[in-house]
């Protein structure tokens, strides 16, 4: 196969679409943690907000990632640039794994030492930033995983709506029925993902807590 | 101020508490005085954990109120109150991710110790409750149940409250180690005479540590007795439980209960 000799006599566009799938992917998952992370904490201490709050994650999560992004393209400000829509409809995506890990991770803190800690004086925040955070970390943080894995696989079809990433290369390839230009996205995307997949998963295991 | 032998440091005014239409504490009033040992003996659910955590306001009564050194412990800022009480719990709660010496260091470094002397505290904590000086560097996964328990004591110790209210601090031990933390509890307050509410279900216990037993059941106090009164009481309930103890001899009828 000339795949590799393609990906390589196209390297600088390979690299420039692949940058472009990292700001996707990388945007999205700031946001999804920016909100994804405050809300798990909230129903986590708030637990009847606990049920709407995932159901509504759940239900995004079951849109079609190409309806989503066909829903979301006449809204004013945001279908002006594709990539604004992009990053929204990943984010959204995104929040399911991140909500649920976070208040997994929170409710799992040992009620004993919650009980200990708020009993000794602490404050509720003291609580949260000093207990219940660092020792739900690891947890917080595989959801994290999760998400970016999702969004580095559905970040390709963003190139749909002309949001670019490597998708680009893939319905290229899909149009021109050239399995390589196919595959100059598709490897790219997944070593991508293995590589997310990786770094995330060791800084889990280092906030590990003992 | 009057001499603090007047003035009980907690007092309990006709407190009850429900939840969820069930009274769990009713019409319960006690007094407890400045450096005894006061002991809430009772079975579990009759209420003693509840009425301990009134004291610190995990919970809020639902009528009457409980003073803690002349003042309404619902009034103020709840925060302080807590810091000033130090608080053991049978699963003691240690922070799985801090340090020996972080756990016992965290109230008085959130106070604002400098932290040299928050590193001599911890020392002559960990000397206090028989703990080697090296253990301030370890995790509470590397303890035992036993050493555990002496860092939840030290905690409860660092800030230098008056008050210590203990949860069956020792109900999980096994009876040898537990003996040996109970010695050391007799020890350790005939030094520092804090004023101890400390709830068991095992009577030995209680008759050991305690100055007076606070006999409950159901919610209700039945009676407040020395330990001397408590073997020769007519009460039924209190006979029951000595009874149900044997003579205090060690025997495998108090071990068997567990919460």
């Amino acid at each position: 196969m000339n795949v590799f000799r393609f990906i390589w006599q196209n390297h600088a566009q390979v690299l420039e679409l692949t940058l472009e799938h990292l700001r996707l992917v990388g945007f999205s998952t700031l946001f999804a943690m920016l909100i994804g992370i405050p809300l798990g904490i909230g129903i986590a201490h708030w637990p009847r907000f606990n049920k709407p709050v995932l159901a509504s994650a759940n239900i995004i999560q079951t849109i079609p990632s190409l309806a989503l992004f066909g829903f979301l393209l006449p809204v004013p400000w945001l279908g002006e640039r594709a990539d604004r829509l992009a990053i929204l409809a990943l984010t959204l995506y995104a929040l399911l794994p991140i909500i649920r890990n976070t208040y997994t991770g929170i409710r799992g803190v040992d009620p004993a030492v919650v009980e200990a800690g708020r009993g000794m004086g602490l404050t509720e925040s003291q609580l949260l930033f000093q207990v219940e955070l660092p020792l739900a970390v690891s947890v917080i943080l595989s959801g994290v995983r999760v998400a970016v894995v999702i969004s580095v696989g559905l970040a390709t079809i963003a190139a749909a709506i002309g949001a670019g990433g490597l998708g680009e290369f893939i319905f290229r390839g899909l149009a021109m029925v050239d399995d390589r230009v196919i595959l100059a996205g598709a490897i790219p995307a997944a070593l991508l993902a293995l590589l997310a997949d990786f770094s995330v998963g060791w800084l889990e295991r280092r906030l590990q807590p003992r | 101020m009057q001499p603090a032998a007047a003035n009980p440091v907690i007092e309990f005014r006709d407190v009850s508490y429900d939840v969820a239409g069930t009274q769990v504490l009713s019409g319960f009033n006690l007094q407890v005085q400045s450096g005894e040992t006061l002991v809430l003996l009772g079975r579990s659910g009759s209420g003693k954990t509840t009425s301990l955590k009134l004291v610190n306001r995990l919970l809020s009564p639902t009528s009457g109120e409980i003073l803690v050194k002349g003042v309404s412990n619902g009034e103020g800022d709840v925060i302080r109150l807590r810091r000033g009480i130090g608080y053991v719990i049978q699963d003691v709660g240690l922070f799985p991710h801090f340090t020996v010496e972080r756990n016992i260091g965290l109230v008085p470094k959130i106070e604002g110790w400098p932290a040299d002397r928050v590193r001599a505290r911890v020392q002559e904590l960990l000397q206090k409750v028989g703990l080697a000086p090296d253990t301030a560097s370890r995790y509470p996964h590397q303890l035992s149940g036993g050493q555990r328990q002496r860092v939840g004591v030290a905690r409860a110790l660092a800030a230098d409250p008056e008050i210590l209210l203990m949860d069956e601090p020792f109900g999980a031990l096994d009876p040898l180690t537990r003996d040996e933390l109970q010695r050391e509890f007799l020890s350790l307050q005939q030094r520092l005479h804090k004023t101890v509410v400390f709830v068991t279900h095992d009577l030995r216990e209680a008759l050991r540590l305690g100055s007076r037993i606070a006999l409950m059941e159901a919610g209700r106090l039945v009676t407040v007795l020395t330990a001397k009164e408590f073997l020769l009481s007519t009460d039924p309930l209190a006979s029951a439980y000595v009874r149900a103890f044997g003579d205090g001899r060690p025997d495998s009828a108090a071990d068997r209960g567990t919460s």
